[in-house]
């Protein structure tokens, strides 16, 4: 523990011979193509599959009518049962899938694909998250949530709407605070829709045996994947077998059903295993970001105290819910910031349009919440003439405060990360060249800081099983995906800890639903958390065990080597000892119409970044300069991996928040490909960037450990923003920032504003 | 062995695979990749399947090339190498210093990253932190382990020297 050790599958990893489902081949397998939509929003008259099926080579052209001989109601999702195998009736984004080939090579089925003509009748759509609340446009005649959320119930049968959730929260008397304010502030903020891109891209595989369907799969939720599809076929779990090997990176794209139910399905009618892998194009057609807008107003004090915070937030979560109502309701109770606030209103909808569909990405919109608040607070300060610094330490939520659902911040190192940041930043030091050069002309420098913070999703369950040997190595069987962020090694860690054996004797069995245990998904920064405790309490189970089987056989339990305790009792190498570890944190869930809860999360998650930018006032191109990012993860498991989380989490959103941005017209994606939607290069990174996991304990953590894949990302857009202000007195509200938008700024400031 | 012929849609092809003569039946709108999955090898990995991403990355007659962008029937006679070419024996320097400086998460990327690195060191055994951001810009990372790809680049350097 504390160490860091290389990754387990390093060597796999560097030779080429890593396991994905990219590798998998089946005798007999069939290649799918799916024909999608080329409308926003339709009725679907007619698809005319006659020339695709005639094409030579072609097994089988399947629509939605042959989905249904096999299941009858083929609706998906997590949140809402609302996302159908093949469209039926209706289209409601362009790119939804409408027919699917198979075929034994993939290029026929590719060209068949593309001989398939669906007629349409055209129906008003609706892209625009805000015109989504009262538009004549509605994307699902009826809501049909999955029932397994209480508070999307009352949402069963509703028609004439698009709001997949109302989140509500009240908090004391915002209005009545407002009056009494010094200053009332209220600025509204836009982010934009990107997606996760992995580079490998969604993949499935499922193969039809005589007892099971087993499913190989590229997906973050082995568990979800087995209970829905065997939900769909009406078949007991046991009989729908999942197995993941490690993933192409994730980043919440490949969570519960993607590709699954589509497979599964042409696999089961054909009689044959069938693959799937989409396109990098393709990508931009299954799961996104999502787009928001945020209104944010706050009262406050001369002196910088904020009084009360009303915020609305409106989620653009395109065609099919996904998780979109989880993220409105989980993240959307932190909507006000970690401050201090007597009075808060938050709003939080989840919005149906007739765009792509949105998830989670990495922060499960926590990103979209620090870029309106931080933004907001800055603005304030600058309004106020108050440093960035001061007005976040008069507000901040101090340990042991409620938070604005009345939970207490409990080893929540607010405090602690935004004062290393400042330290870090030498941003109390008096403003010479040797701290910080502002510089001059047309050379413009300027720095600014954010913080934010996430609840972890709750209530959710792990379960694991630590195998022992008789040689004493031993086999940890847990349903946590590994797609990059080292889980495979933390395991191992916390196991190796737990039973006092070296690291090396430790291998992970990979998700595989047969012999794998249940585990909610890998998600929102959960599974060292979670699973970490759910092994250290299989680990010590075993150990429970071993000691009993010692004292049974009349050995010192402490000191003698695990073998010889077997020996002993078998006469030979021979037998096993199995633990089991179970793991579900206490949550109390919040009270309706107020949101309010004692009990939110089992742990909280904080990042905070500080920015350093050079503006050029003639093109309004600028330059990160050093990036600093700070985060409590608690105790590292793995120092070194930990790092590397913060880093590729701060990269990812620089995409976010410099060049990733999605374009539509009529609702088609005009830059689905890495050539037209830029990700960051290595190019693209800041000359300096710094992480830090500042010196915390989570008390109630495995070893004292938190998750931390997502806390890199939460400061970085509006530590820039307000950088960039910093500099050259232009404050952007809308991501990307981009040269543009600065320059447009710049003129906007000397009066001579540029047209549209 | 049974004889394919060659026809207007496919070619009969021979070349050098990671040190092995082999031949191959490939049609010609097969790509490099394609070809490599048909001889069992994954490590060059189709991503966006425009030249872009550097995941298909393999080393022809010595060159790096986009797999997903090289025509199959194009490596007839030449001399083809993949990340798996040693894999049974030793790692190279670039591949311990990946290793020891973590330089990767999912993976999904890394053969491509360790074959450009060997030709980066190959053509500058001292490379400034410019030329490896030069070098290596035809790589993608969505894990986005840049950083410490740089400090895996310099450490395989001082390796490489010994």
């Amino acid at each position: 523990m504390g160490h860091s050790i290389p990754r387990v599958e390093a060597r796999a990893k560097v030779t080429g011979k890593a396991e994905y489902v990219h590798n998998l081949r089946l005798p007999g397998m069939l290649y799918g193509k799916i024909h999608r939509s080329t409308v926003a929003h339709a009725r679907l008259i007619n698809v005319d599959v006659a020339a695709a099926q005639a094409l030579p080579g072609v097994y089988a052209v399947y629509t939605a009518a042959d989905i249904c001989k096999l299941i009858p109601e083929p609706y998906y999702g997590p949140a809402f049962h609302d996302q159908p195998i093949l469209a039926i009736d209706k289209v409601h984004y362009v790119g939804e899938p409408v027919a699917l080939v198979l075929a034994a090579d993939p290029h026929v089925a590719e060209a068949a694909a593309q001989l398939i003509v669906a007629e349409y009748e055209e129906l008003p759509a609706v892209f625009d998250e805000v015109e989504a609340m009262n538009s004549k446009a509605v994307v699902h005649e009826v809501l049909k949530p999955a029932g397994t959320f209480p508070d999307l119930k009352h949402l069963k049968d509703k028609r004439d709407t698009n709001i997949a959730l109302d989140f509500h929260l009240r908090r004391g008397d915002t209005q009545k605070a407002f009056a009494e304010a010094d200053h009332v502030f209220e600025h509204t903020f836009r982010t934009q829709q990107v997606l996760h891109l992995p580079l490998e891209p969604f993949v499935t595989v499922a193969d039809p045996t005589p007892n099971q369907l087993v499913i190989h799969t590229a997906s973050q939720s082995p568990s979800f994947v087995r209970i829905e599809i065997a939900r769909l076929l009406g078949w007991p779990e046991n009989r729908v077998r999942v197995k993941v090997p490690y993933l192409g990176g994730g980043f919440g794209a490949k969570l519960y059903i993607k590709l699954e139910a589509l497979v599964s399905a042409a696999a089961l009618i054909a009689g044959r295993p069938v693959k799937i892998s989409l396109t990098m194009e393709e990508q931009f057609y299954t799961l996104t970001k999502h787009a928001t807008t945020l209104r944010i107003k706050s009262g406050v004090s001369s002196d910088g105290k904020i009084s009360a915070r009303e915020c609305e937030v409106w989620w653009n979560g395109g065609a099919y819910a996904d998780i979109g109502p989880r993220i409105t309701q989980k993240s959307g109770f932190t909507a006000a910031g970690p401050y201090d606030i007597d009075h808060v209103s938050i709003d939080s909808y989840a919005l149906y349009t007739n765009l792509p569909p949105a998830g989670a990405l990495r922060g499960f919109g926590i990103p979209q919440l620090v870029w309106a608040y931080e933004s907001h607070t800055d603005m304030i300060a600058r309004e106020l003439n108050i440093d960035p610094l001061v007005i976040r330490r008069k507000n901040i939520l101090h340990e042991g405060r409620p938070q604005a659902t009345g939970t207490l911040m409990r080893d929540a190192g607010i405090e602690p990360v935004l004062e290393r940041l400042a330290q870090r930043m030498a941003w109390e030091k008096p403003f010479d060249k040797e701290v910080f050069d502002k510089g001059r002309g047309t050379i413009r420098r300027g720095r600014g800081i954010a913080i934010g913070f996430k609840a972890s999703i709750s209530p959710t369950t792990s379960v694991a099983i630590v195998n022992v040997g008789a040689d004493g190595s031993c086999m940890v069987h847990c349903s946590t995906v590994d797609m990059g962020q080292g889980s495979d090694t933390a395991m191992a860690q916390i196991v190796a800890e737990a039973l006092g054996i070296p690291v090396e004797s430790v291998t992970l069995v990979h998700p595989d639903t047969d012999v794998t245990p249940y585990d909610m998904a890998t998600l929102g920064s959960r599974s060292t958390y979670h699973m970490g405790h759910a092994v250290k309490l299989a680990a010590e189970d075993a150990r429970d065990k071993l000691l009993q089987l010692a004292r049974d056989v009349g050995l010192s339990a402490e000191t003698t080597p695990i073998p010889d305790i077997f020996r002993k009792k078998y006469g030979m190498q021979a037998g096993n000892i199995v633990g089991i570890g179970s793991f579900i944190p206490p949550y109390t869930p919040p009270e309706a119409g107020t949101g309010l809860t004692t009990d939110a999360t089992p742990f909280w998650m904080i990042g905070a970044t500080g920015a350093e930018v050079e503006v050029d006032t003639e093109t309004g191109e600028f330059k990160i300069t050093r990036l600093v990012n700070l985060v409590d993860v608690g105790r590292p498991v793995n120092p070194a991996i930990v790092e590397t989380q913060i880093s590729g989490a701060t990269i990812m959103q620089l995409g976010f928040t410099l060049s990733e941005r999605m374009d539509f017209d009529a609702g088609q994606v005009t830059n689905a490909s890495l050539a037209d939607y830029k990700i960051p290069g290595i190019r693209d990174i800041p000359a300096v960037m710094e992480n830090e996991a500042v010196d915390m304990v989570q008390k109630s953590g495995p070893f004292g450990a938190k998750g931390v894949g997502e806390s890199g990302t939460f400061g970085v857009s509006p530590s820039i923003a307000s950088a960039i202000d910093d500099a050259v007195g232009v404050r952007l509200t809308s991501l990307p920032l981009t040269a543009e938008a600065v320059y447009r700024g710049l003129r906007a400031n000397a009066g001579k504003p540029l047209k549209d | 062995m049974a004889k394919m012929s060659t026809s207007t849609t496919h070619k009969n092809i021979s070349f050098q695979l990671n040190g092995r003569p082999v031949t191959a039946h490939a049609g010609n709108h097969q790509n490099l990749v394609e070809l490599l999955q048909g001889q069992g090898l994954f490590g060059a990995r189709e991503s966006c399947a425009q030249g872009l991403c550097g995941c298909c990355t393999v080393v022809v007659n010595g060159t790096a090339v986009s797999g997903c962008l090289t025509m199959a029937t194009l490596v007839d006679g030449a001399d083809v190498r993949t990340i798996e070419d040693g894999a049974e024996g030793q790692l190279d320097a670039v591949q311990q210093a990946f290793i020891e400086t973590g330089a990767f998460q999912c993976g999904f990327c890394t053969p491509g990253f360790i074959l450009m690195t060997r030709q980066l060191l190959d053509a500058h055994p001292n490379p400034t932190e410019d030329e490896i951001r030069h070098y290596l810009a035809g790589n993608l990372c969505r894990c986005a382990a840049y950083t410490e790809i740089i400090k895996a680049v310099r450490l395989a350097a001082k390796k490489r020297k010994g």
